[in-house]
């Protein structure tokens, strides 16, 4: 565990008293089986941002408390434990990123104060297809007049139901796969021509398909520089995977804790099974998987904090490493609970169905595998 | 007709051919996975009459006895038989735990009257069976099972809840395991079967991750059981049952085997993934455990082949079906979890608009598959019984049973 300030400690201490009291898993499943439209219970989200959660990276000169990414990495974990279903990580932390790195004056005065509220939620929206390719940007901006029109689609955005606002990352020029030639805009979801297909996924989080059709949008709207974006939406998206691969440590731990509860109080052939051998080891080589992933997860968040150099390659080791350790303890969790584990009505189940998704948000273990070995130079 | 007709099985071949040219309906080509689904068949037309005459032929259990409604075919000619059905296209109706199950258990343990009772309705696909031995408190540790049964003069007394019990809610008959002495450990278990519509008896439907209820908790309240109806000597339940759990991994190992049939997942990544100029799928990471997967799924099936050549006699299942229902189980989760990953987002869909219906059929499947390495005994209990009876290693519960 990292060395925390002590309003680091306060905010782990309030995410986990809140999260165990008032977003258990139970309140998850409730959430799944009334189907939300959103995913997530605004209510519950209302309380997270009634703490202050949402403005926890934004400086405070735009309603934020600037506490961090460690910060809100702390919170995430919290959420991740009980499957919290909210859109903290997509507003506050993925589109509120967009906007402190790369936002004008005028854009983070516009909109960042409602999503340190939580009153606004944002998202971003940038991939296109089945798989993380965030260079794959075939969305065409074109001028119109002083502004800019969008056409195209982008697939799979986390929270695209509720939000309100859109980062979209759209091709200014050059081609599909391109990094030079990507400009960010900022898109409301109202705008004329933007359409959204709600998406029901496995593990019950929020999700839609957006086509853009002729959406128009005034100069103000774009982000950063014209053909530049790419830099800037790696950046972005280090906060996100950075952030995600929190919320996943939690989500591991809490599946870990579940299932090494479950070892202590099985009975079979006269005794617990976490007696077997053959269970004991593969739970002593899982606790050790999550104390590596842990330590990459912090380091990753540190060093978006402290504007490292080596940022990019520990949030690719971090999405990478928690992404293998998720996944095996996922699986573990439904294999040693047996039969039971395999019912709707135990928790494995939510975690198996959670763990994949988180794992293919913004880049599952083979594209971070591919990123790092790339930023090492070979 | 006496049983094995023709002894060379290249002639049967011709006549298997014909047959299947002459009565299966084109209309279910290659529809077996689907067909098979939870709850038995549809009764589309085409269904019914390819059923009957499967059910006719005895080729539903072709290796059966003809006496007892089988094909009464060598196993030699059965191997045949599968791969004329393969090639054309052509499934069996008649299946369930009747067929892998019971029914051989029964040949081999079964009183005349039982067999003559009861194999044929399972050769003719007409009795649904499920299989009541897990209990709350009895899974990896069969046998410690509690369900009582007790002796009421002229019937037997059953009252004891069965847990995972699959398909009870659709089936006619459980073959169950039961407790006649609580003194004695295992031979205090008995082979009972009972029918699902006696009085007392109460299906409970347990959703799965999966979302559907293809099981149940089943209580058994005061139920009255023929006295006819135990299989073996009292106290020699445990023995049978361990003949079936052979079988029933025996059948599971074709967890693995379904891959066999199914696209190749290399073919499925083509659609999904990037390719190079030559064709390759780009993204090396994948593409190596792609490789992978396929090697293992190749080396499952050589294994099949080889321990069929190899089992000389026709003494059926041995303990080295632990090591393939493993493998075969393994092959299946990771091809599903390959599956999941090539389709990315798209494989992460539950129901609605915005994927198709394989797509979310691989996502049902992937949940529904992690169930292999548990019943049937679990994978952790396949690698006991391969240590303590092929390899000879002590065991260290001192069961040794
Ligand atoms: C989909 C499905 C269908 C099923 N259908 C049927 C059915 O039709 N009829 C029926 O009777 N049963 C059925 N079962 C039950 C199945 O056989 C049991 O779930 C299985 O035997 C495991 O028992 P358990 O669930 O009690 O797990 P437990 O025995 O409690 O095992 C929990 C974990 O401990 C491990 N473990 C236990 N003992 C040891 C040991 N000595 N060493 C190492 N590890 C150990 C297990 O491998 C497992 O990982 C079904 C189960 C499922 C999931």
């Amino acid at each position: 565990m990292a060395v925390l300030t002590e309003e680091q400690s306060l905010l782990r201490d309030a995410a986990r008293t809140w999260t165990q009291e008032k977003s258990s898993v139970s309140a998850f499943r409730n959430m799944r089986d009334a189907a939300l439209p959103l995913g997530y219970d605004p209510a519950t989200f209302a309380e997270m941002a009634a703490m202050g959660w949402c403005g926890v990276i934004i400086p405070e000169e735009y309603g934020g408390s600037g506490f961090g990414y460690l910060g809100l990495g702390l919170i995430l974990e919290e959420t991740g434990r009980t499957l919290t279903a909210s859109p903290l990580l997509a507003t506050a932390l993925a589109a509120a990123s967009a906007l402190v790195l790369g936002g004008s004056e005028a854009q983070k005065r516009r909109w960042l104060p409602g999503i340190a509220t939580g009153d606004l939620v944002a998202t971003l929206a940038v991939d296109e297809g089945a798989h993380h390719a965030p260079r794959k940007v075939a969305l065409a901006a074109g001028r119109n007049g002083e502004g800019w029109r969008l056409d195209g689609a982008k697939a799979f955005v986390l929270e695209g139901m509720a939000a309100e606002v859109f980062v979209v990352s759209a091709r200014t020029s050059g081609q599909s796969g391109d990094e030079g030639g990507i400009t960010l805009f900022l898109v409301a979801a109202d705008a004329q021509g933007l359409i959204r297909q709600s998406l029901k996924l496995a593990d019950s989080r929020g999700a839609a398909n957006l086509a853009f059709e002729g959406v128009e949008v005034g100069p103000d709207a774009m982000l950063g520089e014209v053909d530049a974006g790419w830099p800037l939406l790696d950046q972005i998206l280090d906060r996100a995977r950075a952030g995600l691969a929190a919320e996943m440590l939690g989500t591991a731990v809490q599946a870990f804790e579940t299932t090494l509860d479950y070892l202590k109080v099985r009975v079979q052939f006269g005794q617990v099974i976490g007696a077997f051998q053959a269970l004991q080891h593969r739970a002593a080589a899982m606790f050790t998987d999550l104390e590596l992933a842990r330590s990459c997860v912090e380091a990753a968040l540190i060093a978006i904090d402290e504007s490292s150099p080596d940022t990019a390659e520990l949030v690719s080791l971090a999405k990478a490493k928690m992404g293998e350790t998720l996944h095996r303890v996922s699986n573990e969790m439904v294999q040693m609970h047996g039969g039971i584990g395999m019912t709707d009505a135990h928790d494995a189940g939510l975690y198996l169905k959670r763990a994949r998704a988180a794992e293919t948000a913004f880049g599952g273990q083979a594209f971070h595998r591919d990123r790092y070995a790339r930023l090492q130079g070979y | 007709m006496p049983d094995h007709p023709a002894a060379d099985p290249e002639a049967f071949r011709a006549e298997a051919r014909a047959w299947l040219a002459a009565n299966f309906p084109a209309s279910l080509k290659g529809r077996g996975g689907v067909m098979m689904a939870e709850g038995g068949l549809p009764s589309e037309p085409d269904i019914r009459a390819w059923t009957r005459a499967m059910a006719d032929k005895g080729w539903g259990v072709p290796t059966w006895p003809r006496a007892y409604g089988g094909g009464g075919l060598a196993p030699a000619q059965a191997k045949v038989l599968q791969q004329e059905m393969s090639a054309a296209g052509a499934w069996s109706p008649i299946g369930g735990m009747g067929v892998m199950m019971l029914g051989p258990t029964l040949l081999e343990y079964g009183a005349e009257a039982q067999k003559q009772r009861h194999i044929p309705p399972i050769a003719r696909g007409e009795a649904r069976w499920c299989q009541g031995f897990s209990e709350p408190g009895a899974g990896s540790d069969l046998a410690s099972l509690q369900t009582r049964c007790e002796d009421a003069g002229d019937h037997w007394l059953v009252n004891g809840q069965k847990i995972w019990t699959s398909g009870a809610q659709w089936a006619d008959w459980c073959f169950c395991l039961v407790r006649t002495d609580q003194a004695r450990k295992h031979e205090g278990i008995s082979f009972l079967l009972i029918d699902m519509r006696s009085g007392g008896v109460e299906t409970r439907p347990i959703r799965l991750i999966s979302g559907n209820s293809p099981f149940c908790e089943t209580f058994f309240t005061d139920v009255k059981v023929p006295k006819d109806n135990l299989v073996g000597p009292l106290g020699g339940g445990w023995t049978i049952a361990k003949r079936l759990l052979q079988h029933e991994r025996g059948g599971l190992a074709g967890a693995g085997r379904g891959g066999l049939t199914a696209e190749p997942v290399s073919d499925l990544a083509k659609g999904y993934l990037d390719l190079d100029d030559a064709g390759r799928i780009a993204d090396s990471d994948l593409r190596a455990r792609i490789a992978g997967h396929e090697m293992d799924l190749m080396a499952f099936q050589l294994t099949a082949a080889r321990s069929m050549r190899e089992s000389r006699s026709n003494s059926g299942p041995s303990a080295a079906t632990s090591i393939m229902k493993n493998a075969g189980a393994r092959v299946a989760q990771d091809r599903a979890e390959l599956t999941l990953e090539i389709m990315g987002n798209q494989g992460l869909g539950w129901e609605g608009e915005g994927f198709t219906r394989d797509e979310l059929a691989a996502v049902r499947g992937w949940l529904g598959g992690k169930a292999f390495s548990i019943y049937g005994g679990s994978a952790e209990v396949q690698d006991s019984i391969i240590a303590k009876r092929i390899l000879g290693l002590p065991d260290p519960l001192g069961q040794s049973r």
